[in-house]
């Protein structure tokens, strides 16, 4: 069981990110749960200053980007 | 993905030339379809107004999509972790100098300026500074300058690069004079980032830089094609009906109004400079003076109500107050400026 979580106020970007995690897990075959981060504050305490971050299993993958789906997915299988 | 037996630079460039026959062809074919496909008197008013709108167009679509995706590829190589370095403990001007550069070639969407702002404080760069960058970037916008590169050529995309970096430095300046750090929101300065973009684990290929950035420029100009078809409609029928005469009387420099009710008119515009840019552009020829028109672009690219909805999250609301009537005193200033150039220069 993986943990995404997308870091991000909601603006369409983030939901594209979060839609290619999810696409992304099925694409592995594993199982996620994709979170939301929304709190600007705990946003920059990881780490993020342009949106949206991805972050799978505690480790900061990729900020001010959305990876496509196979990017997420080959992140996935190797962690 | 579907081009995977392709190699990328393959694609890149057959991409770019396809972009240049467009690009050349696009004239011709306007004049082409205008004068002899459709039963049009060359120099008749709807004429003008069809050739211009056949020949916009294409042209305007073709400079957002170039344009948008070389910007997006290369913003990827700027990180915000190495301008905010760049930036901290830096004097008042030289620091509000280089961050309204830095505004220039990174620009960010609205939904960053929050985790932006916070960033930069909480490693050190002055509450000015941190202003300097957050006008600069929106103000002058990779779409903004292009397509005021492409219409109107390069003296008023530099004349706008200029006073927008002007504004931009100004209101810096001042509210770093202000000490106005009590009114940034407490908890910001609570905030311990980890060191930013130094976790990250994966750089990205050249490759997947050039993906994304072709991703991006579909989502933008899906986004905004809409407004650009509207925008050189009205524009073209400017062109071929509106006098000359009407547009000097109400936008030019005898009006004192002019320019604060252009400004006024553009913050609902925020995010269409696409589309509002070929209504300047028709606007210019009919004679509406040159502050007026920056004044105008201005407010549609750094006056957004949404973008101070969020803001409103890190600066009470006297910061908040302050920062508006800062930016959009020197707008109207930028165009009563411009203005006054113009009608003392002739």
């Amino acid at each position: 069981m993986h943990v995404i979580e997308v870091l991000g106020s909601g603006c369409s970007n983030c939901q594209r990110l979060e839609q290619n995690a999810r696409e992304a897990a099925v694409m592995a075959g594993v199982e996620a749960d994709v979170r939301h981060v929304t709190d600007p504050a705990e946003i920059v305490g990881r780490g993020v200053m342009s949106t949206p971050g991805l972050i799978i299993d505690g480790s900061l993958r990729s900020y001010g980007r959305v990876p496509s789906a196979g990017d997420i997915a080959v992140w996935l299988s190797e962690a | 993905m579907r081009h995977s037996r392709v190699p990328w630079q393959l694609l890149v460039l057959g991409a770019a030339a396809a972009w240049l026959i467009a690009w050349f062809s696009i004239g011709p074919l306007a004049t082409w379809l205008t004068y002899d496909v459709l039963p049009l008197q060359q120099g008749s008013q709807l004429g003008d107004a069809v050739a211009f709108f056949l020949y916009d167009v294409p042209k305007v679509l073709l400079l957002l999509t170039g344009i948008v995706w070389l910007i997006s590829f290369l913003r990827s190589f700027v990180s915000p972790d190495r301008v905010r370095r760049t930036l901290a403990h830096r004097g008042a001007l030289p620091g509000a100098l280089a961050a309204a550069g830095f505004g220039v070639i990174t620009p960010f969407c609205s939904c960053s300026a929050v985790p932006l702002f916070i960033g930069f404080l909480e490693a050190g760069v002055p509450l000015g500074v941190t202003f300097a960058f957050l006008v600069a970037s929106p103000m002058v916008n990779e779409v903004a300058l292009v397509l005021l590169w492409g219409l109107f050529g390069p003296a008023v995309a530099l004349i706008y690069m200029a006073s927008g970096l002007l504004v931009a430095v100004g209101a810096g300046l001042l509210i770093g004079r202000l000490g106005m750090e009590r009114y940034v929101e407490d908890y910001v300065w609570q905030v311990r980032g980890a060191a930013s973009g130094t976790a990250l684990e994966f750089r990205p290929t050249i490759e997947q830089r050039a993906g994304d950035a072709w991703r991006s420029t579909l989502d933008i100009v899906r986004r905004v094609w809409p407004f650009v078809v509207i925008g050189i409609a009205i524009g073209a029928i400017i062109h071929g009906f509106v006098p000359t005469d009407a547009v000097v009387a109400v936008g030019g420099s005898g009006n004192p109004l002019a320019v604060p009710a252009l400004v006024i008119l553009g913050v609902p515009l925020y995010g269409n400079a696409a589309g509002t840019i070929p209504i300047i552009e028709a606007l210019l020829a009919k004679g509406l003076p040159l502050g007026s028109a920056l004044a105008f672009m201005m407010a549609i690219t750094a006056l957004s109500i949404p973008e101070f909805v969020i803001l409103r999250r890190v600066m009470k609301p006297r910061l908040l107050a302050s920062f508006i009537a800062i930016v959009a005193l020197g707008i109207v200033a930028v165009g009563y400026g411009f203005n006054l150039l113009a009608s003392g220069g002739s």
